[in-house]
């Protein structure tokens, strides 16, 4: 299926095996194997880091109570008498040790010089739940013993936990460098053309919005078990979805060189951005098991991990839309604050790297100008979290061409496609400086139209009074950034090991990578081994995250598989006595082509492919070749590659209440290739019902004392069951050029789309409203009704 | 804090242990004894990773102390394969017996529709969803959402996790002896024509 043809394939029509296997020799991508990874979840197999290292010494921290405030002593007598009590650490045990441990920050895009996070509080906490000591026990229950024993005496200062009031004047400062809290600005875009633009305009609408503060959630805790020994340096067993990435940021917070660690990333129960980054707990465990010479573990609560983040999103925006006469867009401002916690630990989802430049999404808009500042705010850290940065970009942009389409009196569907790319006009480069590799937005929004068309909408009201709506999002986003390496190894047996850089938790990259490797190779998808998640086993990598495995793993993968398989191929051969263009592969080997071999039997001349990687190890090598099948890509793009999609939601809103159910969702997605469509589509699943998470019920509210109201799960509204529609999946393939396999990622496509799409359609169903902020909740819904 | 000795069946087996009255179940299950089939995601019951049956009853081992659990029955979902239990009187034995893969049809079922990712809360979806179909074997879609919504993934969105339950079920319709279409449903049982 191309992308010209623009075939949209409903649900239903993915193509599944019910078995590993079934396609071998150049048909497995595009087909849906069951996954490999299931069978050991299902019976309970999974190794989990926690479920490491029982007999493991337990740490626990001692957590501030305060959202801001100097420690001003920390008494630990009574903690260390408690019988089964270690040790009982504080900044003061760091500061003499010869390890800086403090959680580097990204300097580079920062206007300020900023200490890093101290992995315990130095001398003041800058958000609720910052570790201030460390308790090492004989077990979890001995710990929390401790913890409650450490006595803090704290001097409580002002908090400020709104972005934008936290950049005003009277807020208080957090750090002495940026005495305004404003840790970077970025600009992207022409300012002058943009206000050129804005002051040619026939219409200029505007729109202010909150981007809530979410957790990220994954159901299983972050979690390290430590152990070092003086020749072999550390092993820190954690939930990583960067093995390499993490080994990096604790070589510097442990200040050992990173051949000194390992780090084993095992089965890990979700990802979502937060196990990317660094907390303090990892670099505690490690630096323990080097003090206490014994192995530490260090397990985080739900609540901890709530407490200390990292968080996502956080923004407070307005945005402006100019339009000429005949509704075509000619200009976007926006100004975002940014809120990234009480230290800098990246802020990802706020730099214009990955915020601005997707702001044009699927328009035309010739000038475009951003300026996000990135405030300081006694609150846990914010970082990425699945999307980072694009929902946020999308968001804007979608609500603001459905409050467009309202002034105006024009159908939100209309202006959509009025101010579309050209499909002709590909690659292009936004105004904010992004080139998007392929695009054909029309047949996806179509298909999500003709999906909802029909049904009653804009505040209509149905038999049983409930007010009708429907909203649409078109989106664009980045995916693939940054390089990744993957490996092709076949031993001398003929088997198969695959590794890579990325880490697998929930995508399914080993049925994924096996399936990539088994188009090149004269061997089955169950045959191929695939290693993830050891720094010691596989070669430096980046990691997964910002939808990004299959488009630049998937690619590394493919490249050392086309290498070993053209060196099997001519080793095959010479076992066959036939020129290398004359052989092809079979199921389990080589073989020479009918008509290209000598007599009428070349058909019949074979050769398997363990005889093949036999003699590749040294016992019959043709000449000039050297021993070995086996290869190491490190693959980046040049650009990342762009998927797109338009979701469509219908809703209906009880006016007394401000209940309201999503009775239809029809997501529509075009990912280029998608070499697992079963796998493409759980992957959209899970962003819509995070998307949805957002726009429905979830926020990292803070209380007026700085501390978090939404610590445990009772108090974040995570999505059940039971708060979900049936979302309905269709994709598109259009290629993307840039890469091998034309894929594009998918992984958070339906974070990004979700939110503006449920927003729009709650706007539609209520008359006289023309924004409702996130969580739109059935509160949020009537107090707009009543007004 | 006072120290209890207890002694419970675990997956058929027979396991011991002295424990402080405070120990959750979950702690005892995983740490004392080895079954990490239960995952903890919450501590407080609200998320049921940590889902096991006790006795029969499908409970949130973070929400019971280890004490409680002395002289009962557990079962994790390293327990169910070729334990027909509950499921057993819906399917009957056939049905409910493991496949080649040691799978039953609700594991079988997830495996054909992709109901899980990162597997992390699978082992408590597994026991809440044979619960569910044991009291309820032709529930509508709405019945599963209600169902399971003490289980929270964070993965999948729910929709294939809710097509797997409504594919368990179609597995697990009763076997007629007499009449009906008695070889079709042991094809389901076998997880279809794969």
């Amino acid at each position: 299926m191309s992308g010209e043809e623009s075939v949209i394939e409903a649900e239903g029509a993915v193509p599944t095996t019910a078995d590993e296997g079934a396609a071998a020799g150049g048909e497995s991508v595009g087909d849906s194997p069951l996954r490999r990874e299931d069978a050991r979840a299902l019976r309970g197999e999974t190794t989990y880091t926690d479920d490491f290292g029982q007999e493991a010494a337990a740490l626990a921290f001692v957590r501030s109570p305060h959202a801001h405030a100097e420690v001003a002593g920390i008494d630990t007598e009574a903690a260390e008498a408690i019988d089964g009590v270690v040790a009982v650490y504080t900044w003061g045990d760091l500061a003499e040790s010869d390890a800086p441990m403090r959680l580097p920050v990204r300097t580079g895009p920062l206007d300020c010089e900023v200490p890093g996070h101290p992995v315990l509080a130095a001398d003041r906490v800058r958000y609720d739940g910052q570790p201030v000591a460390a308790v090492v026990a004989k077990d979890r229950y001995v710990a929390a013993d401790g913890v409650e024993a450490v006595e803090v005496e704290y001097d409580p200062l002002p908090v400020e936990t709104d972005p934008e009031a936290a950049a005003s004047e009277d807020a208080p400062t957090l750090f002495e460098d940026a005495p305004d809290n404003v840790a970077a600005v970025g600009e992207l875009g022409d300012r002058e053309a943009t206000d050129r633009a804005f002051a040619a305009a026939e219409e200029v609408v505007s729109v202010e919005l909150e981007n809530n503060r979410l957790i990220p959630s994954a159901l299983e805790p972050r979690a390290a078990l430590a152990e070092h020994d003086r020749t072999e340096g550390f092993t820190v067993t954690m939930t990583s979805q960067s093995p390499h990435g993490h080994r990096r940021k604790l070589s510097h917070t442990l200040g050992v060189p990173e051949r000194q660690i390992r780090v084993i990333s095992p089965d890990v129960g979700g990802g979502f951005g937060h196990k990317g980054h660094h907390h303090p707990g990892e670099a505690m465990a490690a630096w323990a098991a080097r003090e206490l010479g014994e192995s530490v573990k260090w397990t985080a609560t739900r609540s901890a991990n709530y407490r200390e983040g990292a968080h996502g999103r956080d923004h407070r925006t307005t945005a402006e839309l100019a339009l000429d006469a005949d509704g075509r867009f000619r200009g976007l401002r926006v100004d975002t604050h940014a809120g990234i916690g009480g230290y800098a630990l990246g802020g990802g989802g706020a730099m214009p790297g990955w915020y601005g430049r997707l702001l044009a999404s699927q328009y035309e808009i010739p000038a475009i100008y951003c300026r996000s500042r990135c405030v300081f705010t006694t609150t846990a850290p914010v970082h990425s979290y699945r999307g980072a940065g694009r929902p946020e970009a999308i968001y804007v942009t979608e609500r603001l061409v459905d409050v467009a389409a309202e002034e105006l009196g024009a159908d939100p569907v209309e202006l959509r496609r009025r101010n579309f790319l050209d499909p002709d006009g590909f690659p292009h480069e936004t105004a904010v400086g992004a080139t998007y590799d392929s695009g054909n937005y029309e047949p996806t929004l179509e298909s999500a139209v003709d999906a909802v068309s029909g049904l009653p909408r804009g505040g209509e009201r149905d038999d049983d009074g409930r007010l009708r709506g429907v909203g649409i999002a078109s989106y664009v986003e980045s995916t693939g950034g940054g390089f990744e390496s993957g490996v092709v190894r076949v031993h001398p047996d003929g088997g198969v090991t695959v590794s890579a850089g990325t880490h697998d938790h929930g995508q399914g990259h080993g049925t994924i990578y096996a399936q990539i490797v088994a188009d090149e190779h004269p061997v089955a998808p169950e045959e191929i081994e695939v290693v993830e998640g050891d720094t010691d086993k596989i070669p430096t990598g980046t990691g997964t995250f910002g939808s990004r495995s299959t488009v630049v793993g998937g690619n590394a993968v493919a490249e050392s598989a086309q290498e070993v398989f053209g060196k099997a191929r001519e080793i095959a051969a010479h076992e066959l006595d036939a020129d290398p263009g004359a052989v092809e592969t079979t199921d389990s080997g080589f073989r020479v082509a009918d008509g290209a071999g000598e007599g009428s039997d070349a058909g019949d001349q074979r050769v398997s492919f363990a005889e093949v990687a036999d003699r590749a190890y040294g016992r019959g090598l043709p000449e000039g070749l050297s021993p070995g099948l086996e290869a190491t890509t490190f693959y980046e793009l040049d650009n990342t590659a762009y998927t797109f999609g338009t979701h469509a939601v219908a809703v209906a809103v009880d006016p007394e209440t401000g209940e309201y159910e999503v009775e239809r969702y029809v997501a529509v997605d075009d990912c280029g290739v998608r070499v697992n469509p079963r796998i493409v589509e759980g992957q959209v699943h899970g962003g819509v019902a995070q998307g949805l998470g957002q726009a429905r019920s979830e926020r990292a509210t803070y209380g007026a004392d700085g501390a978090l109201a939404a610590s445990t799960m009772l108090d974040y509204a995570l999505p059940r069951a039971s708060d979900l529609p049936d979302i309905e999946t269709r994709a598109q393939e259009t290629p993307s050029p840039d890469n091998e396999l034309g894929v594009k990622g998918i992984g958070e496509g339906g974070t990004v789309a979700a939110p503006p799409a449920l927003v729009n359609a709650v706007v539609d169903a209520v008359p006289g409203v023309d924004h409702l902020d996130m969580p739109v909740t059935a509160e949020r819904v009537r107090t707009a009704i009543e007004d | 804090m006072s120290e209890h000795e207890i002694a419970a069946t675990v997956d058929g087996a027979t396991e011991t242990a002295t424990v402080e009255a405070r120990r959750l179940l979950v702690h005892a299950l995983r740490e004392n004894w080895g079954y990490t089939q239960p995952t903890v995601g919450c501590e407080s019951g609200k998320c049921g990773a940590c889902t096991v049956e006790m006795d029969g009853e499908v409970v949130k081992s973070c929400c019971v102390l280890a004490v409680q659990a002395d002289g009962s029955e557990i079962t994790t979902v390293g327990g169910i394969e070729g334990a027909p239990d509950g499921l057993a009187e819906v399917g009957g034995d056939d049905v409910a017996a493991a496949d080649d893969d040691g799978f039953g049809p609700v594991q079988r079922s997830f495996h054909e529709e992709h109901g899980l990712q990162c597997g992390y809360c699978t082992p408590g979806m597994i026991l809440r969803s044979r619960d569910l179909l044991a009291a309820n074997p032709d529930p509508s879609r709405e019945e599963i959402r209600e169902g399971l919504k003490g289980n929270v993934c964070r993965c999948t969105g729910y929709e294939n996790v809710v097509d797997a339950v409504e594919a368990a079920a179609r597995k697990l319709e009763p076997i007629e002896t007499d009449g009906g279409a008695p070889e079709d449903a042991v094809d389901a049982a076998d997880g279809g024509a794969d």
